[in-house]
């Protein structure tokens, strides 16, 4: 705390002091300081990607093992053996919130954010450097008692990522007494850990923005990631409140979720979903944001529309606290409460759907470079449509009863999940990649990547959609022990979408090959690779502690001057003085 | 670990300081936090009319007390920040140590209620009310004790007339802790 004090740096009250730029980046640190005890925005964003990274082959491969149970009932399953009921429930528990809350939100959140925020609005690092370390370290003490709980006695929470009372509150039935309360223990440290992060950000891009720098003139993305943080601020918070009664449930005994004890299960379903929806949202609104920086780099067109994206992502913010019950059709919740988030849930696929559009509108008559991150946000665009429409099925209260908890609500949300944490993290590595460490990744690899992952993407789920559409129920072991379930055709489906899942996870391993291989021998990158508008090009590739060693960007104009008539390059830098003389 | 400023913090694109900036936003997450317990709190209430004869067993005149008590430390934090803006930096440390001393009483009368109440068979399992009631006035306390430790370091710093903004900023955050407990005040003692 008094370490600013100690450097002789007295402040009166609140007066403000900026140093010379020349303090930065000069002093020698050792290893464990400069990559592990850092308050550098870039190096914590890494360290915030890279375990998001190890979490998603965690995610991956509890997925595989469940997934070959499925197709292959009773088998055993090679690295794992022969899968039990109990090791079932752990591993899609495991996987759904592995892959929400320890690959989704430090990735597009906190790795992106942290990296992108100070570059594109142009200042030199967080407000807050050191609670930024601080973020990152709760968060990965999340991770190790998350670990921690696959090994306990016991094994890892069984009770879904939801984890609904009684099940998860009483060991009775879930079985792994140890387990499920290390798991709410981890839950609840990374919400800490987001909410740490969320204030930085917010603070970082009302207060430190370059001079010059209008609302309007903000990057898409950044104001997405902001966006996602207020969300995230203002709907975990009863979670938090929800999780410390779960907890003393679990251990102490209370009822809070227990009817005998004068409690009630469905308020934990209330308080879980209250912030599990705008959840969707937290992580959507990034990809979205990424979506809409490279289809106009790589298609050298103005944003179509840059406010309506703005008005109808804030829009889409304030209308996702209003939609959570929907989740809750067949929990016993009056069915005029049922009517109301039917029509508020079909209401937010209006802004969604506006903001689609005008990237359509922007796509078209665009010069399209064809690069790997435009690929990746094309489909972006195209698969998470799918997602958006098979969400009206499932929000319309009457369709709900039938389809719920069936592969076809899996598959569904996959089609929003996926392209959102992979499809939209994947665009985002392949462009930033050449500022992050200052090498291009391969291209043609990155195309091979590409089309494996789309195809067993699209592979796994369309056969999903159909076994949830002839009743397949998600939480099943093991199918072969109902007669309905293995009607003619229903087992070759859950063989085909295991095989491509296979063909995904390893088509990973091109990613990874391609992405570590070119941190050390990819081809030099320039500047600026993509000829991009927004700051974070300003700097050099990678950018050194400071982030910019000319001083400090003033900006000009908006951050999607593609193509300008008046000018002679299709580009038009923010941080670019207009020419003498001119009007604007 | 880097120990200059970054130049982001000393940015004021609001006009108003970094550190009072998030402050706000740090309440704001708060906010919710309460909120969420709080309104569970309230349904269940609605839904349990027999509580009140649970309620009825806290002791109003000692929930009173202890809005007096976090009443008054509110006041001196307020003092406290006027000293500051007075750069007087030992005389806001000084109000500053009146208000942790107002959260430390607060902190003793209230183990003394629980343990008296603990000792007649109220504990924290034996009905929902309890639940709630050990639960949303324990995440208030940590709060006070949290609200605590950071004055300390405030005030000592203050004392050398250093970062006399956070005399401020501490205060506003006190504040929040003080308000929280106005609706847990009326909401577990006074509803009987």
């Amino acid at each position: 705390m008094s370490s600013t004090a100690e450097h002789g740096h007295s402040h009166g009250g609140g007066d403000a002091h900026a140093h010379g730029h020349d303090d930065h980046g000069h002093h020698e640190q050792g290893w464990f300081l400069k990559y592990f005890w850092s308050t550098d925005h870039k190096i914590i964003g890494m360290q915030y990607l890279f375990t998001g990274m190890f979490m998603a082959l965690i995610g991956g491969f509890a997925v595989y093992v469940f997934r070959m149970q499925l197709a292959f009932p009773g088998m055993p399953v090679p690295g794992w053996g022969r899968v039990t009921a109990s090791d079932y429930n752990s591993l899609v528990t495991t996987h759904g919130s592995v892959m929400i809350f320890w690959v989704a939100m430090p990735v597009l959140i906190a790795a992106l954010g942290n990296y992108l925020i100070p570059l594109m609005v142009g200042c030199d690092d967080m407000v807050f450097p050191r609670i930024n370390r601080l973020s990152y370290q709760i968060f990965l003490i999340s991770v190790i008692v998350l670990i921690v709980s696959f090994l306990v006695q016991g094994g890892a929470f069984g009770g879904a990522w939801t984890a609904y009372p009684p099940l998860s509150a009483k060991s009775a039935y879930n079985l792994t007494p140890l387990g499920s309360t290390l798991w709410v223990a981890a839950v609840a440290l990374e919400f800490v850990a987001f909410l740490l992060g969320g204030i930085n950000f917010v603070t970082t891009l009302m207060n430190s923005r370059a001079p010059g720098m209008k609302m309007f003139d903000v990057p898409m993305v950044v104001w997405m990631i902001i966006i996602a943080s207020v969300l995230f601020m203002a709907s975990v918070g009863p979670l938090v409140a929800g999780a410390v009664m779960l907890m003393f449930d679990q251990q102490i005994g209370t009822g809070f979720f227990d009817p005998a004890k004068g409690g009630d299960p469905i308020l934990w379903q209330h308080l879980f979903w209250f912030f599990g929806h705008p959840e969707v949202y937290v992580v959507l609104l990034p990809a979205m944001g990424i979506t809409a920086e490279v289809i106009t780099v790589h298609g050298r067109k103005k944003l179509f529309a840059y406010k309506t994206v703005l008005y109808t992502a804030i829009a889409t913010g304030i209308i996702s606290f209003f939609v959570w019950a929907h989740h809750q059709f067949v929990a016993g919740i009056d069915p005029r409460m049922a009517n109301i988030f039917t029509v508020t849930t079909l209401i937010i696929s209006i802004p969604v759907a506006e903001m689609v559009f005008v990237y359509i509108a922007t796509l078209y008559g665009a010069s399209i470079r064809l690069t790997t991150p435009m690929l990746w946000a094309l489909s972006f665009i195209g698969e998470f449509l799918m997602g958006g429409v098979t969400g009206i099925f499932l929000g319309a209260s009457g369709a709900d009863i039938y389809f719920h908890d069936t592969y076809f609500v899996l598959a569904h949300f996959h089609y929003t999940f996926f392209p959102i944490a992979f499809i939209g993290t994947f665009a985002a590595l392949t462009h930033w990649f050449p500022k992050m460490y200052g090498r291009m990744m391969n291209e043609a690899w990155g195309k091979v990547h590409f089309w494996f992952t789309i195809v067993g993407f699209n592979f796994i789920f369309i056969p999903l959609f159909l076994l949830g559409a002839r009743g397949d129920h998600r939480r099943i072991y093991d199918p072969t022990h109902f007669p309905e379930l293995m009607r003619a055709g229903m087992q070759d489906m859950r063989v085909i979408a295991t095989i491509s899942l296979l063909v995904l996870l390893a088509a990973q391993v091109v990613f990874l090959v391609n992405f570590f291989y070119s941190i050390f021998w990819g081809p030099k990158a320039s500047k600026n690779p993509w000829e991009a508008n927004t700051l974070e090009w300003v700097a050099p590739s990678p950018p050194p502690h400071g982030n910019f060693p000319e001083g400090l960007p003033n900006v000009y104009r908006g951050p999607y001057e593609y193509a300008h008539p008046d000018r002679k390059e299709d580009y038009w830098p923010q941080n670019v003085p207009p020419p003498e003389g001119a009007a604007s | 670990m880097s120990a200059t400023r970054p130049i982001a913090t000393t940015r004021e694109a609001t006009g108003m300081p970094t550190g009072r900036l998030a402050i706000w936003w740090v309440i704001a997450s708060e906010i919710v936090i309460f909120g969420g317990i709080l309104g569970s709190y309230i349904m269940h209430r609605l839904g349990h009319p027999e509580w009140q004869y649970q309620s009825e067993h806290t002791n109003t005149w000692i929930g009173a007390f202890n809005t007096f008590v976090l009443l008054t430390s509110s006041l001196c934090a307020v003092l406290a920040h006027e000293q500051a803006a007075k750069k007087n930096g030992p005389g806001a440390a000084r109000y500053l140590m009146f208000t942790t001393l107002g959260g430390l009483v607060f902190l003793v009368v209230k183990s003394f209620e629980w343990t008296n109440e603990i000792k007649h068979g109220f504990t924290i399992t034996s009905n929902t009310f309890w639940s709630f009631y050990y639960t949303a006035a324990g995440l208030h306390a940590l709060h006070i004790i949290a609200g605590m430790i950071i004055m300390l370091i405030v005030a000592a710093d203050a004392r050398k007339n250093r970062e006399l903004q956070r005399v401020e900023n501490i205060g506003i955050y006190w504040h929040f802790v003080d308000l929280v407990w106005i609706f847990l005040f009326p909401l577990l003692y006074i509803a009987k």
